[in-house]
């Protein structure tokens, strides 16, 4: 005699569709409930407040940076140089992998102590991986001081006239 | 003398944890293998040629040797470790300087944390050239791998503890490597950060990853693979004629 199991398989066609309902139902609640879950989870993961640098940095009077002058503001991150024509501001994080760059005022230029990159003094890249030049940041004039924004990109060539 | 030892052995207490006599008959010597909980993970017999050191090397067991030096002086470094900025920094210089064996230990895991990544690789590169790798051996190797990432993320997230210098960039540039990640980058950059820049919040992150899940993800992988060596037939072992010494 073939062994039987001691739970005889349902054959009726009522009690096949009603198991398969009630898989169904499962099924979709425990989808349901994991994806709350992840959902939540990823949630909380992500910081809601973060307690960081205000990214507008006052940079002094305009009128007290005379044409020629390179500003380099390690904390805050960037450089702001005044040309002949106006001034711009260039983040001082190098666009390979985020290490601070370094003005070396014997060579006129910016270079990354990570990986060996250098830049121009107008943030172009001249050797190196650097796939970017250096972000130009937005400048302003705010109560009669310059400021700049370090959220803020600017297209390259962008100059703040001073009169 | 004889008759204490005798005692001691014939109690309730001692027959209670040793369930079989002394490891003098083969019968016995089976048994204290098997029935212990530290030993069983090793089969009753093995062959000899599947012991030998040239075969493994021994790196596989070098490797949670490691791991076992890692996480018994990592959890003595926590006494004295708090994960907060700037405390971190002080009190790594702490355990250098005023802790009494803080070098030793500090020092003890750093080292530790570098062979276990060298001999988890030397152990990788083993199973490759022996061909150990191939069926019916191909998901343990596929554990293996997973354990090898285990070993580097926990190599890296320790990285930023001593909260200095070197430790902050080199943070800087693998979460930047982490943004350059396609869709997910930049997500991905902030939940490892909790934050945009290398802060407070990171350090924690890190120091919850290095301490926590990374380890229970180690012991849980390194359980299954040690449990699928045994499964899948015990030590690889080349066919005796291809064998230099059968």
């Amino acid at each position: 005699m073939p062994l039987e199991d001691d739970l005889s398989f349902p054959t009726s066609e009522e009690e096949m569709a009603r198991r398969k309902i009630l898989t169904l139902l499962g099924t979709g609640a425990l989808t349901v409930a994991g994806l709350g879950t992840v959902i939540t989870a990823l949630r909380f993961l992500e910081p809601s407040v973060v307690y960081e640098e205000d990214p507008r940095v006052s940079v002094g009077k305009p009128e007290d940076i005379p044409p020629g002058t390179v500003l380099v503001l390690p904390k805050q991150k960037l450089y702001v140089f005044r040309s002949a024509a106006g001034f711009f501001a260039l983040s001082s994080i190098c666009t390979h992998l985020g290490c601070m760059t370094r003005y070396v005022p014997e060579n006129a230029q910016i270079a990354c102590p990570c990986h060996g990159s250098r830049f121009s003094l107008e943030g172009k890249v001249t050797a190196g991986p650097a796939p970017r030049p250096l972000r130009r940041l937005q400048l302003t004039i705010e109560r009669g001081m310059l400021v700049a924004d370090t959220s803020k990109e600017v297209p390259p060539g962008t100059l703040l006239a001073v009169t | 003398m004889r008759n204490l030892l005798r005692r001691i052995t014939e109690s309730a207490v001692y027959r209670s944890v040793f369930r079989h006599g002394f490891p003098d008959t083969n019968r016995n010597r089976s048994l204290a293998v098997f029935t212990n909980f530290f030993l069983h993970i090793h089969p009753v017999k093995v062959r000899r040629r599947a012991i030998e050191f040239p075969r493994t090397l021994y790196l596989g067991g070098l490797s949670a040797a490691c791991f076992f030096i890692l996480v018994v002086t990592g959890v003595l470094l926590m006494l004295y470790y708090r994960p907060a900025a700037p405390d971190a920094y002080h009190d790594m210089k702490d355990l250098q300087f005023a802790v009494a064996g803080g070098v030793f230990l500090r020092n003890l895991h750093r080292w530790s944390a570098h062979m276990m990544v060298a001999l988890v690789l030397a152990h990788m590169a083993v199973t490759f050239f022996r061909g150990a790798y191939r069926p019916p051996r191909q998901f343990n190797w596929v554990v293996g791998v997973l354990l090898l990432v285990a070993t580097v993320l926990l190599s890296y997230t320790g990285y930023l503890l001593p909260w200095d210098q070197l430790a902050y960039w080199a943070v800087t540039v693998g979460t930047n490597m982490a943004e350059a990640a396609p869709v997910i980058g930049a997500k991905l950059k902030l939940l490892l950060l909790g934050g945009h820049t290398i802060n407070g919040a990171a350090l924690l992150r890190f120091y919850v990853l290095h301490c926590v899940f990374l380890p229970l993800a180690l012991i849980l992988g390194l359980c299954i693979h040690v449990w699928r060596v045994r499964k899948d037939g015990g030590i690889y072992l080349p066919p005796p004629s291809n064998d230099r010494k059968p």
